[in-house]
């Protein structure tokens, strides 16, 4: 305790580390670092190094934990032993638990759990090294991890906390700061400034809070940017041409799927499994032909001939004949079955 | 129509009607749900860059058989839920204790969703043309958001990979892909597939996969005498055409050059 300094904010309203009261730290943010987890983001926060992995949406065992309309979201915070000076012993402790508890509300309104029923989204922040604020790093973390796994969700979320040390209100408080000081607040908070984190240690007047919650959200603000500037950086010039060109095949596969889809089912008939995707382009007189012949469980080909062309026909007519056979085998099948049932 | 990057909470329309899939609408404006691409036609959709297979019903896939049940078969599917697939989907009539004689477990199936539930119970389907049990060849696994790219516009891509390898394709909508071939082709295929899904950025791709496929030269080297003459053969004139390509640019530097001077 006798490292406490005696002043953490000079003459100048300048603090320990050189910021001023309303600042952050500098943020850095690197995502898809895991491959082998569905998205992953490393974040460094001043001296905090954070590591978020998402995995999921996955099956959710045991089978009790499920719930039938939405999925969980399962939120793990962890401290590195040697995250800190002196190791701390690894596992789940009472306050690791509590930060997995409220950081994984923290994402409740935001992430469309309904969209996985029964399904769970795995949430790990690992922290690798600590430097007061953990919980908000790995908040700031957790939401591109997620956002890097495709999870849909309804916007970011952010972290960050507000303090007081020599009876000011500071941004983002240091490693001495929360040591020494008289008060930390960290919240988190969706775009819309929704707060969905709370938690407070030492002492505030109302007022104190509320001018305190207006700061985060200028912080909050900072912070949205870099996350967002991240991401569209992620796919920004050389690849922008990839993932348009991905956009537009996938816009293509499923316009494609809309109009052909109930023709496809019948024109598969006549192609090779292999050939699946390029018969969806098949020509729609074909479809017709065997939509007839499945209603009429018989060949109609016979009735389509005169408006045909004659070489096409004849291939046409092959590809009937071909076709019908397994049908007509199915069809006898399922009879005996419905008999002996 | 019109395209950007956009991320989850991001506003895409003031319009409600816009809505379309991977949006949602607050106070009436529509909002990104995802990180992809936004996709503006007469309605506004969001193509994700990521994400686990969804099941939807008419997919083709491959699953993997997990558990043998007295009436269904339990299979992975790559998505979060698990499909089923009951003896009565199976083309032929299985007796009950027959089952694990048609399908054990670890065995890979070309299946069809027959159906998915609201609460996501995934039914499938063999009584489809092309649904079959894979006894051969290998199964690659790649992003489901890839799989448009595999298949490319209207198949492209896919009729190349097959030409080129001679080896059999089947991609499922849930990212596996089936090759079956001799041994070295699908190495080579499993190769050019990775390169797919590496350097899918690259324009004209789907000519670069055809000549990667055509003249590697590992594959010469490991090809036998035959095949080897047959591969110089296709190289020389990919040679001659770098060589055109150069002098032609040559060409048209010396021409702009003169072109300043003048």
């Amino acid at each position: 305790m006798s490292d406490k300094p005696e002043k953490f904010i000079d003459e100048n309203g300048i603090r320990l580390d050189g910021r001023r009261v309303d600042e952050i730290r500098p943020m850095t943010v690197e995502m898809g670092v895991l491959t082998r987890a569905d998205g992953s983001c490393y974040l460094e926060w001043g001296n905090n190094k954070v590591l978020a992995a998402v995995y999921g949406p996955r099956e959710l065992h045991p089978r009790r934990l499920q719930r039938p309309g939405e999925a969980l979201v399962r939120y793990r915070y962890n401290m590195a032993a040697f995250s800190v000076e002196d190791r701390i012993r690894p596992g789940p402790s009472r306050r690791s638990t509590e930060i997995s508890k409220v950081s994984g509300e923290a994402f409740e309104p935001v992430v469309m759990k309904q969209f996985y029923p029964s399904a769970v989204i795995d949430v790990f922040a690992e922290v690798l090294q600590a430097d007061a604020g953990t919980r908000t790093a790995a908040i700031n973390a957790a939401t591109l991890a997620l956002v890097d796994a495709g999870i849909p969700m309804k916007g970011l979320v952010a972290a960050c906390a507000v303090g007081k040390v020599d009876g000011q209100l500071v941004l983002d408080l240091n490693k001495p700061e929360d040591n020494y000081g008289d008060a930390d607040l960290p919240i988190a908070m969706t775009e819309d400034g929704d707060i969905t984190l709370l938690q407070m240690d030492g002492n505030l007047t109302v007022e104190e809070v509320n001018k305190g919650i207006e700061m985060v959200r200028e912080g909050c603000e900072q912070i949205f940017a870099i996350q967002k500037a991240a991401l569209l950086e992620r796919f920004g010039t050389a690849e922008e041409e990839e993932v348009l060109e991905d956009a537009e095949l996938q816009a293509e596969l499923m316009s494609e799927e809309e109009e052909v889809s109930e023709a496809a089912e019948e024109e598969d008939a006549v192609e090779e499994s292999e050939d699946l995707e390029a018969a969806e382009t098949e020509d729609p007189e074909d479809v017709e032909v065997e939509e007839a012949e499945a209603m009429f469980e018989e060949d109609v080909t016979e009735f389509e001939v005169n408006e045909e062309e004659a070489e096409e026909e004849a291939a046409e007519v092959n590809e009937e004949d071909i076709a019908s056979e397994p049908e007509g085998e199915e069809s006898t099948e399922e009879e005996g079955e419905k008999y002996e049932q | 129509m019109d395209r950007k990057i956009v991320i989850p909470g991001q506003l895409l329309s003031d319009k409600e009607k816009m809505a379309g899939p991977g949006t949602y609408v607050k106070d009436g404006k529509v909002y990104s749900l995802l990180y992809g691409i936004a996709n503006v036609k007469n309605k506004v959709s969001v193509v994700p860059f990521s994400g686990k297979y969804y099941p939807s019903r008419k997919d083709f896939i491959i699953g993997t058989v997990i558990d043998v049940t007295p009436s269904n078969w339990i299979m992975e599917t790559g998505s979060p839920y698990d499909g089923l697939l009951h003896v009565s989907e199976y083309p032929k009539r299985v007796d009950s204790s027959e089952m694990r004689k048609c399908m054990s477990i670890g065995d890979c199936v070309i299946v069809r969703i027959k159906d998915v539930s609201k609460s996501m119970k995934v039914e499938l389907t063999m009584r489809e043309p092309g649904s079959r049990v894979l006894t051969k060849g290998r199964i690659i696994d790649v992003v489901p958001a890839k799989v448009p790219r595999v298949i490319g516009h209207s198949g492209s891509m896919v009729s190349i990979l097959k030409k080129e390898s001679n080896c059999d394709v089947f991609v499922g909508k849930n990212g596996r892909i089936w090759i079956n071939g001799k041994s070295d082709d699908m190495d080579h295929l499993a190769a050019a597939i990775e390169m797919i899904e590496r350097e899918s950025h690259i324009s004209g791709l789907t000519d670069k996969i055809g000549r990667f496929l055509r003249n590697e030269p590992e594959e010469v080297a490991e090809s036998d005498a035959d095949e080897l003459i047959e591969e110089e053969r296709s190289t020389l004139p990919a040679k001659e055409d770098n060589v055109t390509e150069e002098t032609c640019r040559k060409v048209d530097a010396l021409l702009d050059d003169e072109v300043d001077e003048a």
